[in-house]
């Protein structure tokens, strides 16, 4: 316990230093120095609201968890006696298969295209200076302030136009539209962090722009293509609208509209709405766990500062 | 930044020939077309065909009236419309109370999970765990806690809080804080995690100095921490004031705008009048006169807190 409590996080250098910096500290002698004035906090003072924190955390979480293991009519508040019955029924009569499937197709689609494209684009931003850099970025910040959900009706007339509604490509599209911009500014932001000294010494070993890029660069921004890689796919996994308004087919439709469709039944039958709800929460808990440490490294590496 | 590399240099070595594919020229251009087309063709479009139909009347469902509406719209939603008002108000109050409970609360749990103590890593784990929690979850876990048969509702009313049999989602008195509190249940970590990443990029000398000097921990907190903070606290409030304004994701699957339409935030009442009413002219000016809204809004605030100005 006590080498944990020493441990710490390394604060990422000033902007200049390429965020692939290890998430474990610098060691415990600096550890120390960094936090000397805080560490006399009284226990009593972390424990005590993390403690309140935890418990408005959790007890939804377990709540969810209750309902979906425990048998219908059921009033226990342990999860005890088990049953996979309410898994069993939103997954086959549900249709929870089906939408697990669109829903990951969309997801894996969504961070392979936002994170190819936004990592052309960043690297335009981060390495070149061009006519249109300045209206390109001042575009990327305006779009942040435009409401996908009040596009909907002329998205759905162009995809419309394209023949694309009930396929699942309008919402791959959709999505990664709006992922974009900010993927592309926190992709720049890190390839800036990025010395361009590391670059040039590889074109000057013979290296074309690209396979420099590729050797020199790309191991760096791991961290920070995990967490913008990981926010594209949550976001398309979590987001409701653009499906539920381009994708009408029962076959085609995805994980948030099934609960949906759950929550507006006549009677909600809570237990399948509680199982349903476990598994749209199982990938991203999967996601969440994997990149939890990276998060936090992944955005102070200049991410906020742009 | 100033360092941006023009272009590679021109290595009379035969290997160096290999760079030919683009020029340094148009190399920038090709990469970030990808990007511009598809933002020009599902952002840039559809929103000056927004602009465009808000001077319309246009409705599929009555072609008969169709055609140039001048700014009839515009009169009608700041003079005659029932709805706007109220709706703009309570997006405005929707806002306002998550961004700064939010706030709050993530800046209270960042530093509280930025010290050092045992149990730290998972600590962390478990309380931003909400963060990638989607609207339509957290609404559905929150309808089972919410309900009042089975809810968490019912045993608050065993220990004397509340009464039995109601749902705080389906009275108009209390619908509001319900939906407040499940939002931010998934809102707040999202602060605590930007917020925990600017605090460990504070120098630890700072705090020395100013211990050396005696400064107590509160003036620390306002000298020290809550300065550096600054730019993040301005952007990520922005950002998530945005977001919250037009997210309609939770409350249009918790509350469905009701009970008797006391939750019906702006967009979901354009979302109403175009998909379901199909007055496409009509929402596209509601759209346009937000969108107006949250950019001049935007403006204040970046003016008012000073954004980018040298901290003190």
């Amino acid at each position: 316990m006590t080498a944990a409590a020493t441990r710490t996080r390394t604060a990422p250098a000033d902007g200049a230093a390429p965020p692939a910096a290890p998430p474990e500290g610098p060691g415990p002698t600096a550890a120390r120095k960094r936090h000397r004035a805080w560490d006399e906090v009284p226990r009593w003072q972390i424990y005590l609201p993390l403690g309140v924190y935890l418990v408005f955390t959790l007890v939804p979480f377990y709540w969810i968890l209750l309902f979906a293991v425990r048998p219908a009519g059921s009033t226990s508040l342990l999860p005890w006696p088990m049953t996979t019955a309410h898994f069993e029924k939103v997954w086959t009569e549900r249709s929870f298969g089906v939408f697990f499937q669109n829903s990951l197709l969309i997801g894996i689609a969504v961070l392979v295209s936002t994170t190819v494209v936004a990592l052309a684009g960043g690297y335009a931003l981060a390495r070149f200076d061009f006519r249109i850099k300045k209206g390109f970025m001042l575009a990327l910040l305006c779009s942040q302030f435009v409401p996908g959900a009040l596009l909907l009706v002329p998205l759905f007339q162009i995809f419309a136009e394209l023949r694309m509604i009930n396929s699942l490509g309008s919402v791959i599209i959709a999505e990664t539209v709006f992922q974009l911009p900010l993927s592309m500014i926190l992709i720049s932001g890190f390839i800036r962090n990025v010395p361009p000294s590391l670059e040039e010494a590889a074109w000057v070993d013979g290296c074309s722009r690209f396979t420099a890029f590729r050797i020199v660069v790309l191991p760096l921004l791991r961290p920070g293509l995990v967490a913008v890689g990981s926010f594209a796919f949550v976001h398309a996994w979590n987001h409701f609208l653009f499906a539920l308004m381009f994708l009408s087919s029962q076959s085609k439709q995805t994980i948030p509209v099934g609960l949906n469709t759950l929550m507006g039944a006549d009677s909600v039958d809570l237990g399948a709405l509680a199982a349903g709800g476990v598994i749209a929460a199982v990938p991203v808990v999967i996601v969440f766990a994997f990149i939890q440490k990276w998060l936090v490294t992944g955005f102070s590496a200049g991410a906020v500062k742009g | 930044m100033a360092t941006a590399v023009t272009k590679p240099p021109r290595a009379a070595t035969a290997r160096g020939r290999r760079r030919t594919g683009a020029t340094p020229r148009r190399l920038p251009y090709l990469l970030i077309a990808p990007a511009a087309l598809l933002m020009l063709g599902f952002i840039a479009y559809p929103v000056l065909s927004v602009f465009y139909y808000s001077l319309q009347h246009y409705n599929p469902t009555k072609p008969w009236r169709n055609g140039f509406a001048g700014l009839d719209n515009f009169t009608k939603i700041f003079t005659d419309d029932p709805h706007f008002w109220g709706t703009l108000s309570f997006s405005l109050k929707w806002v306002v109370v998550e961004v700064s409970l939010q706030l709050l609360l993530g800046l209270a749990l960042a530093l509280v999970v930025n010290q050092t103590f045992a149990g730290r890593a998972l600590g962390r784990a478990l309380v931003f765990s909400p963060w990638a929690v989607s609207g339509v979850l957290t609404s559905a876990i929150w309808v089972l806690l919410y309900n009042s048969q089975t809810g968490i509702t019912r045993y608050l009313a065993d220990l004397g809080l509340g009464e039995y049999g109601t749902s705080p989602l389906s009275d108009t008195g209390t619908v509001f804080w319900a939906a407040i509190v499940a939002d931010l249940w998934r809102g707040v970590p999202f602060f605590a995690i930007l917020i925990l990443a600017d605090l460990q990029s504070i120098p630890g000398d700072l705090y020395e100095a100013a211990e050396v000097d005696g400064a107590s921990r509160l003036r620390q907190f306002f000298h020290i921490t809550l300065p550096h903070l600054r730019d993040a606290i301005v952007l990520s409030t922005l950002l998530r004031a945005v977001w919250e304004f037009n997210n309609v994701d939770l409350l249009y699957t918790l509350t469905g705008g009701g009970p008797a339409g006391v939750t019906t935030t702006l967009p979901l009442y354009v979302a109403e009048t175009s998909v379901d009413a199909h007055n496409f002219g009509y929402a596209s000016a509601l759209t346009t006169v937000a969108f107006v809204i949250l950019l001049f809004c935007s403006i204040v605030y970046l003016r008012l807190s000073k954004f980018g100005g040298d901290s003190k």
